[in-house]
This record gives structure tokens, sequence and C-alpha cells, in this order.
């Protein structure tokens, strides 16, 4: 039972001892030494070992995880034998593109950061710095709901598929879906509901194919999947190193993914009911401020504060295009697609909008008329006409 | 207390390790036939595409109609 190494003083003998302190300070060190030699002969050492030592396994953890991404990296290069442009190059390219601005939306009194199109293509919700959130009707133009969140920086907001509520915040941490009522008098904040708590900011929200659930993404570095009625967290996404700025849903045909885009420089792909993340992207060179699906769900766009667009393949699991020009030095806020995916229209923090031919690379057309920051755009679920926000207080409709 | 960090890391390196397996093992097509893919599809589409064709002025909610026929 004793180790051969024999301490020279035996515990017995000690005991009889009277305590004085030193007595014992001998004492214990003995005992302790006694127990180390005891446990070096077990296998349980080994593990004791481990634990005194936990850098090793860190730095061979570190190594193994340095040899994946490489591993990662080849296994792209392989099958990186064509570029897109290359592919398009027999394709016609598209004529002079002129879209005029056919209605501009004017009642916001601070910078417009976000907004999103109802079902029925012509009602449109915004929300702004100044903490209100607006519904219009974009063929006439008129107000139709106005809502005061109780914070400023309402960044993010959404329409539901239904048409009959709208989902919002910000700087409140939270996201608040507000039933629309169909009484102009109504009070819309009565009938508010809090669905999603945060412990930061909230960036994006969007509904998922129903009313019923809500996924958020937030600047406390996770996403959040909702339901709507209980307020419950069903499922949360971590993976993000930093605060997620944006994220879309894939079209329903392709299944439940997602895809998000944070200040990490990392654009995610989630797996909705695991929560797990199945691809990452980090080719950007700054914060990726929006994500957009392609219209078939095989792939995504993005938009930077490194001032280019780029699209991802996500069957190639790599970057496939980059949309960047010398003299575009300003970041893109905000990115979407034309319905047949042929055309990527992305904001820019200069004021204007870039119109981009997705298969060649170039650019066809860029949009002036905003007098401050692009921060928001999509087009409409039809794909008649896009609209544009921003930090000129006002909304843009377009074709 | 060095002790939990080191356990934390010692965690935090573990999960890095498994996501990177897994992206790792994701299956992989030639980017030409994606590419393919994404061409045909634009396409495809094209005619459909109201922002790409242009949509005549009729039918369009949000151009002004030509002419008010006052009866």
């Amino acid at each position: 039972m004793y180790p051969s190494i024999h301490p020279s003083i035996h515990l017995s003998t000690l005991t009889s001892i009277s305590s004085s302190p030193v007595i014992i300070y001998v004492h214990l060190a003995v005992q302790q030494l006694q127990t180390l030699c005891f446990l070096a002969n077990f296998p349980l050492a080994k593990m004791a070992a481990q634990e005194v030592q936990p850098s090793e396994t860190i730095a061979k953890l570190k190594s193994e995880s340095e040899a994946l991404k490489t591993k990662l990296e080849e296994e792209r290069a392989k099958l990186h034998d064509v570029e897109l442009h290359q592919v398009a190059e027999k394709v016609d390219p598209l004529g002079q593109f002129v879209m005029k601005t056919r209605r501009t939306l004017k009642g916001h009194g601070n910078k417009v950061l976000c907004m999103d199109w109802c079902k029925d293509k012509r009602r449109i919700v915004s929300s702004s710095q100044d903490g209100k959130v607006i519904v219009w009707d974009a063929f006439t133009t008129n107000k139709e709901h106005a809502v005061t969140m109780p914070c400023t920086w309402v960044m993010a907001c959404a329409y539901a598929p239904s048409g009959c509520a709208v989902a919002c915040g910000g700087l409140d941490n939270k996201c608040s879906v507000y039933p629309l009522s169909l009484d102009k008098n109504e009070n819309l904040a009565a009938k508010k509901k809090s669905v999603a708590m945060h412990t930061n900011y909230l960036s994006a929200c969007s509904f998922t194919n129903s009313d019923m659930q809500i996924l958020t993404s937030s600047g406390d570095g996770t996403c959040a999947l909702w339901d709507v009625e209980s307020g419950q967290l069903l499922q949360s996404f971590h993976g993000h190193a930093a605060d997620v700025l944006c994220l879309d849903l894939a079209p329903s045909e392709t299944g439940n993914t997602f895809v998000s885009g944070g200040c990490d420089k990392k654009a995610n792909v989630w797996d909705m009911r695991s929560g797990q993340c199945i691809q990452s992207f980090e080719t950007h060179e700054s914060d990726i401020n929006s994500v957009r699906y392609y219209p078939s769900g095989d792939a995504f766009a993005s938009g930077s504060d490194d001032a280019t667009c780029r699209l991802y393949d996500l069957r190639a699991d790599r970057e496939v295009a980059i949309y960047s020009k010398e003299s575009i030095i300003f970041g893109a806020s905000s990115v979407d697609f034309s319905l047949s995916g042929r055309l990527l229209f992305g904001g820019y923090n200069d004021y204007t909008i870039n119109v981009w031919d997705v298969l060649k690379g170039t650019r066809v057309s860029i949009l002036f008329g905003h007098e401050n920051r692009v921060s928001t755009l999509r087009v409409s679920p039809d794909g008649t006409a896009f609209c544009s926000g921003s930090w000129d207080h006002t909304l843009r409709v377009r074709e | 207390m060095s002790n939990n960090n080191a356990s934390t890391n010692l965690a935090v390196a573990h999960k890095a390790v498994k996501q990177l397996r897994l992206e790792a093992s994701v299956r992989r097509i030639h980017v030409s036939q994606a590419a393919t893919d994404l061409k045909n599809f634009c396409l495809q589409n094209a005619h459909k595409d109201p922002l790409l064709m242009g949509v005549p002025s009729g039918d369009n909610p949000f151009r002004p109609p030509k002419s008010c026929g006052l009866l």
C-alpha cells in the first residue's frame, strides 16, 4: 500500500506530540507529502497531473484547431475550378437600367434604420432612431399606423406573414410584437407583447413562416428563436464571437436554416432545429451588416463595412463572387436580390445604391437620391419594386 | 480560481475543434457545378423578374396611370 519512499516521520508518531503551531505545520506538510506519494501509484494521478497542467492539452487542441482550419481551406480550394463570372461569360450582358423613385415616404423625425414589406406587396413597416415605428401604404403614401417605442434606435422591424402584426426592437434589448388593429383610433401600444429578451441591443428580427415564431439576432452575440404566444425561448444559436448584426431565413422550400452575419466578420449558416452552426464563412475584412439568401436558397449575399458585397454558394461551401470597385470605399449597409437573382441591390454609406449583375460581377447602375446613408433596402415580395430607407429620414420606393 | 479558468478554456477549445471537425466534413460540390446552377436559375427566372424586364405602365401599381378619362 505504502510507496517505497517512506517519509522519515510516520503519521502516528506525530499525533502524540503536543500541538504547538510548528509541529502542526510539519504534521500537515507530511500528510500532504504522504497523500501525494500515495496517489502517485494510482492511474488517478495521471488525471490529477492533467488538471495541474491544462495548458498542455489546450496547446494540443489549438494546434488541432489550426490543422483543421488549414484542411478546411484545402478541401474548399480543391473544388475551386472556375470563377462564377467565367461560367457566365456567354450570358447576354444587361442593358442600361433606369430606375426612378416612384414614391417618397416622409414622416419619420429621424434616421430610418429598418424596413420590411408586407406580403400584400403594398404595405411597408419602418422604424427609426427616434423610437417611431410607422406602417405605410406605399401606393398612396398614407401612414396607416404609428407606434412610439419606449426606446430610441429601433434597429429592427418586421412584418408578420399574415399582415396582421409587426415586430420591432432595438436598444430596449427586446423584440415586441404589436397586433395591427383595423381601428385607426386604437392605441397599438396597449396590445404590445414582449417576446424576446436579449442582454444587448436587438439588431434584426424576422417572423418564420408563420406569425407564431420569431427569429432574432442581438449585440449579445447570439441569435434566438422565440414562440410569440408564450414568449418562450425555443432555441438559441451560439457561435459568433461578437455582435450579430443581421439575419435572413432560407426560402421555405429549402428547409429550416438561416444565415447570420456579425462584427466578427463571419457569416454563419444555422440549423434551426438543432441550434448547430453547419457552415461558416470568413472572407470579409470587416463587420457584415446585411445577409440575404439568393432566391433559389443555394447561396447568399452579404454586405460589409469593407465596402464589398460577396456571394457565397452553400453547396460549394465557399465565396464565389465579390462585388466591389476601387471607387467604392464606403460600407454596404444592406443588400437584396431581384426576383430572379440576377440583380443585387446594395445600399451604401455614401448615400448611393449600387446595382450589380450577380453573374458577371459588374455594376449595372448607380442610384442617387438619398441625402444621407442608406441604412436598409428590401425588394418587394413580388419583385416589382424595391424600397430603401435612409438616415435622411425618408424611404424611397423605386423601380 | 486559475483551475476554473483553465477548465473553461479547455471546454472552449474542445468546442472549437468539434465545430471545425463538423465544418470540415461538409459535402461539397465543384464551383463549376454550383456556378452553372446559379446561372441557370437566373436565366430560367429572368422573364418573371419585373425589375429586370420592366413592367408595362398599365400593370404597374407604382407608376402613375397615363391618362384619366372622365366620362
